[in-house]
């Protein structure tokens, strides 16, 4: 039986390196993706789901009998949202991750050693440069939707302003059109937590032990940002834990165990140096860069749907309702919901009833229109 | 659950709206009468709507529609953006219809107005007699529940355009089951309004 597979695409090889937002070059090039579903003939059901801060190329099992859950499981696959029985469903790692995709701690083909911080600074209109030669290289030229949130929301945003002739609709979720100072706050503190642990040595660990207590800590931040007042109440309340230690400091409530824990696995999967290159990233985010509101979306062709949820106050819904604002100056057709939940930001991976209703009528409609040539 | 619009009322409105025209409908429930418009007359239909659950059938017809709420304004719409603005049923529940009415009279070159005439014979005789506020079925809610936050006659809204300068260019009253001719403020449970402002 074929078994689930992350593939590798190479490009940029030097002399033909890819030239960053920077003005620095970066290349050879490997982005991870894995595809689900099928291709159509015409090649006109092909989706691009883009990735939040940690996530992967794995969105999604090919089979019930893969070990590895997908981030985005039960939103990708047969009859489920991203249904894979009408979609070619893809998902590459971003440039700067550590999933397989180039990166920090990639090796430098100059030196030999993996890049470390001599990595190139990388922004979200890098990374989607670098998958738009992902879909070419699939022979596909107009993509049926980008979707994605948080980050990859961003990125959704991102494919419609550098390329918005090849694509019919796009969807971001729970996402902002630039980072507001409190968001980067957070993102700085995450950052100095990992530059403040002694194994960090300037980006330069790789062969000996890894800055693991401050990319934990950085990730206890996130996680707390990806949740709600209320979802933690729901969820922890102010239980302490069965197997206490006697211990003065050791985790006692519930909800420190459960931080610790998510800390202590994300070092396990997850590079320091890419969480600062990638939070950088979503940090300078800024789509308008110049443009106002008004003409940032002007002439846009494409459908968008923008979804946004109640209790996010990581990216609140006004946010959305920036891009939404941006998108009727524009004239653009599109439509937006805020869905309550109580999940805070975490909602966009969990509130999978409301958006696969919203997102399989709307990729209907997408798929119904005249728009493909 | 807001009453649903009549059948009649839909009716008007199609006529009233031409070929192809761009619409705006304000508090446009579960798209119905955006849908009519789109398949029936082909006009480039948009809605605005609060509830979630009404959004959700929007998307599902496959309409434009956005989850805000009306009161806190247009202001991304330009000027004249639309050929019309709907606001059937809603104007008496936005918490500023005065701020409402002209904001989509900025955004749109006609604007439908819809709302149930408090003073409809029924209704003066539940007041008169009955010493109750009234429960009839253009207005079927207690006074606990509500979704109306302003009470107006049809008398009240023509005089409220005179003073406001805006044009009534066509008017329908309609009763239970028709449309009414004859002393509105008395007969119609319902005054639809064509208006545009006069320059």
């Amino acid at each position: 039986m074929e078994k689930n597979e992350t593939k590798y695409f190479t490009f940029a090889e030097p002399p033909d390196e890819l030239v960053l937002e920077s003005g620095e070059k970066l290349g050879p090039i490997t982005l991870a993706y894995e595809t689900y579903g099928k291709l159509n003939r015409e090649k006109s059901n092909a989706i691009l789901v883009l990735h939040a801060l940690s996530g992967d190329a794995h969105a999604a099992r090919l089979h019930p009998d893969d070990q590895n859950l997908g981030w985005w499981e039960n939103f990708i696959g047969s009859g489920k949202g991203l249904d894979t029985d009408k979609y070619f469903v893809i998902c590459s790692n971003v440039i700067g991750g550590c999933r397989g995709s180039t990166g920090p701690s990639s090796i430098n083909p100059k030196t030999g050693k993996p890049y470390g911080t001599d990595f190139p600074i990388v922004t979200i209109g890098d990374m989607v440069n670098a998958q738009s030669h992902l879909i070419d290289y699939l022979g596909i030229y107009k993509l049926l939707t980008v979707i994605g949130g948080s980050m990859g929301g961003m990125e959704v945003l991102q494919w419609m302003v550098s390329y918005p002739g090849r694509i019919r609709s796009a969807i971001p979720i729970a996402t902002a059109l630039k980072h507001t100072p409190q968001q980067i706050a957070f993102n700085e503190v995450g950052r100095q937590a990992v530059m403040a642990d002694p194994n960090w040595k300037r980006g330069h660990y790789y062969g000996s032990a890894v800055p693991a207590k401050g990319l934990a800590v950085a990730r206890m931040i996130g996680h707390i940002t990806y949740m709600s007042d209320v979802s933690m109440a729901e969820k922890f309340g102010r239980r302490v834990k069965a197997d206490k230690e006697p211990f003065k400091f050791a985790a006692e409530f519930e909800v420190e165990g459960y931080l610790q824990y998510r800390g202590d696995n994300f070092v396990k999967r997850f590079d320091a140096n890419s969480y600062l290159y990638i939070t950088k990233a979503i940090d300078y985010f800024n789509i308008l860069n110049g443009h106002s509101l008004n003409d940032i979306f002007k002439g846009l062709k494409a459908k968008v749907l923008v979804i946004a949820f109640k209790s996010d106050w990581l990216y609140p819904s006004y946010q959305s309702q920036e891009i939404v604002k941006a998108l009727k100056l524009a004239g653009v057709d599109a439509s937006y919901c805020e869905v309550n939940s109580t999940y805070g930001h975490d909602a966009f991976l969990l509130e999978v009833e409301e958006e696969t209703h919203l997102i399989k009528h709307f990729l209907q409609t997408v798929s119904n229109g005249k728009n493909g040539d | 659950m807001t009453r649903t619009p009549t059948k009649i009322e839909h009716e008007v409105i199609m006529e009233w709206i031409e070929d192809g025209a761009s619409v705006l409908d304000l508090g446009c429930g579960d798209g119905e009468l955006l849908s009519r418009l789109i398949e029936e007359k082909n006009v480039r239909a948009q809605g605005i709507e609060i509830s979630e659950q009404a959004i959700h059938r929007c998307v599902a017809r496959g309409l434009s529609v956005f989850h805000e709420d009306i009161d806190s304004g247009l202001s991304a719409y330009g000027d004249k953006s639309f050929d019309y603005v709907v606001l059937n049923q809603t104007f008496q529940q936005v918490k500023k219809p005065d701020l409402v009415l002209k904001e989509a009279l900025r955004v749109g070159k006609r604007v439908i107005v819809g709302f149930p005439n408090f003073l409809h014979y029924k209704a003066r005789f539940q007041m008169f007699f009955g010493g109750k506020v009234p429960v009839t079925p253009s207005l079927p809610y207690e006074w606990y529940d509500t979704p109306n936050l302003h009470f107006l006659s049809i008398a009240d809204f023509r005089e409220y355009c005179r003073k406001n300068s805006f044009e009534i260019e066509k008017a329908v009253f309609i009763g239970k089951r028709n449309r009414v001719k004859f002393s509105p403020n008395l007969f119609a449970e319902t005054g639809l309004f064509l208006l545009s402002r006069i320059n």
